[in-house]
């Protein structure tokens, strides 16, 4: 029943007609739950050293000459299969986007909806810091909280702390973005007919803003946090790929590009290219899937 | 006008002011300055007296107030790792970034503003579709990976250009430059277009946002409906009101400029600011972190200024509404 009323929709009729959106849609899901599964369905598990041997070094992909049925993709030159790296890579990549986006999306809503509901001196404050914010590349931010996070916290903890830095810098360079469309839709919202009345009927300010006003300004945060996921994922693979991000015992998508940039003068072309390929494939679907949904919930582009 | 310019200028100082304190907190409280100047074996009365020279037991804000003194007359202080003087060091780094950054923008407003204004023009044809769908994907790929890109098509496999560093610079004063030689130049192109090429995508989706709306504006309309060639309309009418926000574009792009110049510079190992700001959150080198944020402020603050005063130069109406 649900579903048949779900299958009725606009978004879901626009999005039968549009094949970029499909496919985007279908690459994404797969991609996810390769990463998701990737305990179960890696054929090996490149964190566990004794799962590979060096013998089994720089194989090149099963289609080319010298391939072995045992790696798909090859082998980097510590005999590592190269699709269980790239898997457990996207895993981490995603896990740490993922979480980063959600901070970002509580933190920047949170303070976007308030500032827009309550106005004044708050929403002065919090927009003053938002410019500087957004006036200081996501990059920079990200660097500069990791440089600094390695000045306070002494190496041992920082190296084991190093996972939580990395999320919290990203989280910290996306906010801004939410903060700015939450209090943007809300000043709308605050001024309509059904929210006077709640205000009227003196219901608590934290029930208005959040099951009245949220539900109904959900439309444009959702698409800034696809657009933003995408943005978080280029953000941990460009950190790792800098070197400030992850450590090279546990390689996200980045850090694996990085060690690839070592063979990019050699003919062990898949070690690189291979997570290169997957990663921007991975973020072209998810920004396809962003440009569909900004479309969908504004009608005037159409 | 001139009020308006006075109120930009006391903007700007508290806008420094609150970076160079910033920078100072940074300084200060994260990594103590003499445990990293110390080693194991000195004695506490050592370092009691290096704290006692180096003023750290002096009140706060009078330290604050040394240090943005110093700061002000070009005492950057010294790099915890090298221990060279920090404005020496951005001395010798600065052209390089500033070269790389300019010839990337350069490109980026050659390519972007044509593209954009045809894609504005025709939305529908084929040929803005594809640079549309071009723009998404440039996008979508990571700076360093269209560097990697680059160095593998021109470097590897075609063996074109170089991929590594400035090549042969030139002196002129302390001011070395990768422009007046051949090999300098060489070495530039594939930096430049990887810095140039995400800037453009910018670039070219906000002119052509910017076009689309001046077309749909009343005067526009209105030479329509007096039958003014289409020619005229586009290229007298619309284009000049286009071009206003360009100056702004330049201003916004500024910080992509420098945050991706530092991906570029690793990618490349242009020995710029951007790589020497990597190394030194590397080495947690602290105070070449904070002169570096104090420097990259000053120019962005300095542009934003500039970039305000030309609009005030360019746009009739702005001069109008500050006098009255």
């Amino acid at each position: 029943m649900m579903l048949a009323r779900l299958m009725q929709t606009e978004g879901v009729w626009l999005f039968s007609r549009n094949p970029a959106a499909i496919l985007a849609a279908i690459v994404t899901i797969v991609v996810v739950a390769g990463a998701v599964l990737a305990p179960w369905i890696a054929p090996t598990n490149p964190y566990d050293l004794s799962s590979f041997s060096l013998i089994d070094g720089l194989l090149p992909p099963l289609w080319e000459q010298g391939g072995d049925p045992r790696f798909l993709l090859g082998t980097d030159d510590q005999g590592r299969d190269m699709l269980s790296s790239i898997l457990y890579g996207a895993r981490l990549s995603l896990i740490i986007a993922s979480v980063a986006m959600g901070i970002a999306l509580v933190l920047g809503v949170s303070l976007g909806l308030a500032a827009g509901f309550f106005g004044g001196r708050l929403d002065a404050i919090v927009m003053r810091v938002a410019d500087v914010q957004l006036a200081l590349p996501a990059i920079l931010t990200a660097l500069l909280i990791d440089g600094i996070s390695r000045g306070i916290l002494p190496r041992e903890v920082h190296d084991d702390l190093r996972l939580a830095v990395i999320t919290l810098a990203i989280a910290l360079s996306l906010w801004v973005n939410f903060a700015r469309t939450a209090r943007a839709s809300t000043f709308v919202e605050r001024n309509k007919d059904y929210v006077q009345a709640a205000i009227m009927m003196g219901q608590h300010p934290l029930r208005i803003m959040l099951r009245h006003i949220l539900p109904n300004i959900v439309g444009p945060l959702l698409v800034i946090a696809t657009v933003d996921l995408a943005s978080a994922i280029l953000l941990e693979a460009t950190l790792s790929f800098l070197g400030v991000g992850l450590p090279a015992d546990s390689p996200s998508l980045g850090t694996l590009i990085r060690i690839g940039m070592q063979y990019l003068l050699s003919g062990e072309w898949w070690i690189l290219w291979m997570p290169t390929v997957f990663l921007v494939v991975l973020v072209v679907s998810i920004n396809l899937l962003g440009d569909f949904l900004r479309d969908l919930f504004n009608p005037s582009l159409r | 006008m001139v009020g308006f310019i006075l109120k930009r200028l006391v903007q700007s100082v508290f806008v420094m002011l609150a970076v160079a304190f910033l920078a100072f907190s940074l300084f200060r409280f994260v990594g103590d300055p003499v445990s990293q100047m110390t080693g194991v074996e000195t004695s506490l009365e050592d370092q009691a007296r290096l704290r006692e020279e180096l003023g750290l037991n002096d009140p706060f804000a009078l330290q604050f107030i040394r240090f943005a003194g110093d700061l002000v007359q070009g005492d950057f202080g010294y790099s915890f790792r090298t221990r060279e003087p920090i404005g020496e060091m951005l001395l010798t780094r600065l052209p390089a970034t500033l070269e790389l950054g300019t010839v990337a923008l350069l490109i980026s407003l050659a390519v972007g503003i044509p593209a954009g204004i045809y894609t504005a023009l025709r939305p529908r044809g084929l040929v803005s579709q594809s640079i549309l769908i071009g723009t998404l994907i440039g996008v979508s790929i990571p700076t360093f990976v269209i560097g990697i890109l680059l160095i593998f098509l021109f470097g590897v496999q075609l063996g074109w250009l170089p991929t590594y560093g400035r090549g042969d610079t030139v002196e002129i004063g302390w001011w070395r430059t990768s422009l007046l030689s051949v090999d300098g130049l060489r070495s530039l192109v594939l930096p430049a277009l990887t810095l140039g090429l995400f800037q453009l995508t910018l670039t070219m989706r906000l002119v052509r946002a910017q076009m689309m709306e001046v077309m749909r504006t009343d005067h526009i309309r209105f030479a329509i409906a007096r039958g003014v060639p289409w020619r005229r309309i586009r290229y007298r009418h619309a284009l000049p009101n286009t071009m206003i926000p360009v100056v702004t574009i330049i201003g916004l792009q500024f910080g992509g400029v420098i945050a991706f110049s530092i991906v570029t510079e690793s990618v490349f190992q242009w020995p710029g600011m951007g790589l020497l700001f990597l190394e030194s959150i590397r080495f947690v080198d602290i105070p070449v972190m904070s002169v570096y944020l104090v420097v990259i402020a000053f120019f962005f603050v300095f542009i934003n200024l500039l970039v305000d005063l030309i609009y005030l130069a360019i746009d009739p109406r702005l001069r109008v509404r500050e006098s009255a």
